[in-house]
């Protein structure tokens, strides 16, 4: 076993490359001084410099935007995530909370984080695959056949997914529809749809292989992703922060359908 | 407005409620898996038996409230150096909201090291290898490996055993003794006959985590509702530690003034000249 000579390594000393302040003189971000190297750099440029040490420019740098706006923030209140805000701001908490609560939140199962990990893992997974001669058919029934589905196809409440049109142009107007994991993930579409699979490319497939074909890592994405959901929170808030308090979707007791013991059961008794 | 008749409902088995005569919105009575909370399980129950009918809709057996009794008293303070309790003191020093430093204690005490996923994932190792040493062998040896990327990280020591642990510490095995002698239960009896071959597995002593994964499996919780439950039971310390640091403040508090080092500070820039 281990002595805990780990921890005492590390006691008051945190070597990183990552950054640091010098207060009162400097920051340093990653190796570069926040205000003279980084000055001039958008908030999506730095978030993603944070996160991968590297540059993102041009037309990468705009289709990640382009992500970022169109895909990605919905101010619709009815959205699990956005609801969360809503309910923060009709019971009057404050909207730092609710932002944080619904970041949180947003690494869900059905959409969100885990969708996006999962997408981006299976695009750079399946087309690794495939150059090494596997056939598309058999990929996608390993998912099917494992995992009940496949990660960047299919949504819930409907099938469609009304963010792709928009992004596709966006990338065909950047140059940026032409990469590999993109072939690949139509490749997938195409088979789905051949064998009438009910399944549809979502956003989260798309701009994982676009992602992909930037140099973007399935880690990169994920944690690029982790804010997307954003800036349609704060509108959520501001308009139930307006609104009387407690006006947010009131629940009657009616609306609580009762479906455990139904008789009245008495505490301490014996036959309970 | 809309019809009354086809508003969405929300599906329960836990709670039931009959309104008051001149509000819907407000409850006249509440039921827990069919109690009255407010007409008869107030003053009757203790909180841990409420606690218990709420996971698990039926009152505990006197040995599962003693079970989850001596859990709760176990868990309720992880301890002043606690990543958790760390995470929520951060929070009081800065004088953020209240809200902010459980968050933040749930955030950072949700994870594969001590937290919450840890339990979720020792259960799964329960449930497989039930008190089959062999099995418990190999699981800890030949772990399972997930093909797909997940937003967890795979667990880079066996669930339940502390990766920087020297010995099996005596919280751990006072904890472990006291489950024994209360709980009626072959498992944590087996865990405490097996511990130190277990700990010869993981190459690592076992952990309070892995006493309370093991309580949590006693009580026949889900792997869910254990990690749900941990979660919960140990928030006290981190309220408690974070309102105290609130009120000692951040210069009592370490900062690590001298522990950062930059491995590649570019330098300052020449010629800067510092605004006021």
């Amino acid at each position: 076993m281990n002595a805990p000579s780990l921890l005492e390594q590390y006691e008051d000393n945190w070597e990183t490359a990552m950054g640091g302040c010098i207060l009162g003189e400097r920051v340093v971000f990653r190796g570069k001084d926040l205000f003279d190297d980084l000055g001039d750099s958008s908030w999506l440029e730095l978030l993603y410099f944070g996160i991968s040490g590297k540059y993102l420019k041009n037309e990468k740098l705009e289709f990640l935007n382009a992500a970022y706006v169109l895909c990605s923030s919905f101010p619709d209140p009815r959205v699990w995530n956005n609801r969360v805000v809503s309910l923060a701001g009709t019971a009057r908490s404050t909207p730092c909370l609710a932002v944080a609560a619904a970041t949180a939140v947003s690494e869900a199962n059905i959409y969100g984080r885990r969708p996006d990990i999962r997408a981006s893992d299976f695009v750079a997974r399946g087309n690794s695959k495939h150059k090494k001669g596997e056939s598309i058919e058999s990929i996608v029934n390993h998912e099917l056949k494992t995992y009940r589905g496949i990660p960047g196809f299919g949504r819930p409440l409907t099938s469609g997914d009304e963010r792709i049109p928009p992004l596709l142009a966006k990338a065909k107007s950047l140059g940026l529809d032409r990469g590999e994991h993109l072939l690949f993930i139509n490749k997938v579409q195409a088979y789905l749809k051949e064998n009438r699979k009910r399944l549809s490319m979502n956003v989260a497939g798309l701009v994982s292989a676009i992602m992909a074909d930037m140099g973007v890592t399935p880690k990169e994405h994920y944690l690029i992703c982790i804010l997307a959901f954003s800036a349609g929170f704060f509108p959520c808030f501001i308009d139930a922060e307006k609104k009387e308090e407690g006006a947010f979707f009131p629940l009657r007791i009616s609306r609580v359908n009762y479906e455990g013991t139904d008789h009245p059961r008495i505490w301490g008794n014996k036959n309970e | 407005m809309t019809n009354k008749n086809k508003q969405e409902t929300i599906t329960t088995k836990i709670w039931n409620e009959i309104p008051e005569d001149d509000n819907p919105f407000a409850a006249k009575v509440s039921y827990c898996s069919g109690f009255d909370v407010y007409g008869d399980l107030l003053g009757k129950a203790s909180y841990i038996e409420y606690l218990y009918l709420l996971f698990k809709l039926e009152p505990p057996s006197q040995n599962h409230a003693l079970l989850l009794e001596g859990l709760a008293v176990a868990l309720a303070n992880p301890g002043i150096r606690d990543h958790s309790v760390r995470g929520a003191m951060n929070a009081g020093v800065g004088g953020s909201t209240h809200a902010s430093a459980l968050m933040a204690a749930l955030a950072v005490g949700a994870g594969n090291l001590g937290g919450g996923r840890e339990i979720y994932n020792m259960i799964n190792y329960w449930e497989q290898c039930g008190t089959d040493i062999n099995a418990w062998e190999q699981m800890i040896k030949e772990p399972p490996v997930e093909e797909r990327a997940d937003v967890w990280l795979a667990m880079e020591h066996a669930p339940g055993f502390d990766p920087n642990g020297a010995s099996c510490t005596l919280p751990v095995k006072q904890v472990l003794a006291h489950m024994v002698n209360i709980g009626e239960s072959d498992k944590l009896e087996w865990l405490q006959d097996n511990r130190e071959r277990l700990e010869q597995f993981a190459e690592c002593p076992l952990a309070m985590s892995g006493v309370a994964a093991t309580v949590l499996y006693e009580l026949q919780l889900s792997s869910d509702q254990a990690e749900m439950l941990y979660l919960l039971l140990r928030l006290p310390g981190a309220a408690v530690h974070s309102l105290e640091q609130e009120k000692l403040g951040w210069r009592r508090y370490p900062f690590f003034e001298d522990g950062l080092k930059l491995t590649n500070d570019p330098g300052p820039v020449k010629n800067k000249k510092i605004g006021v």
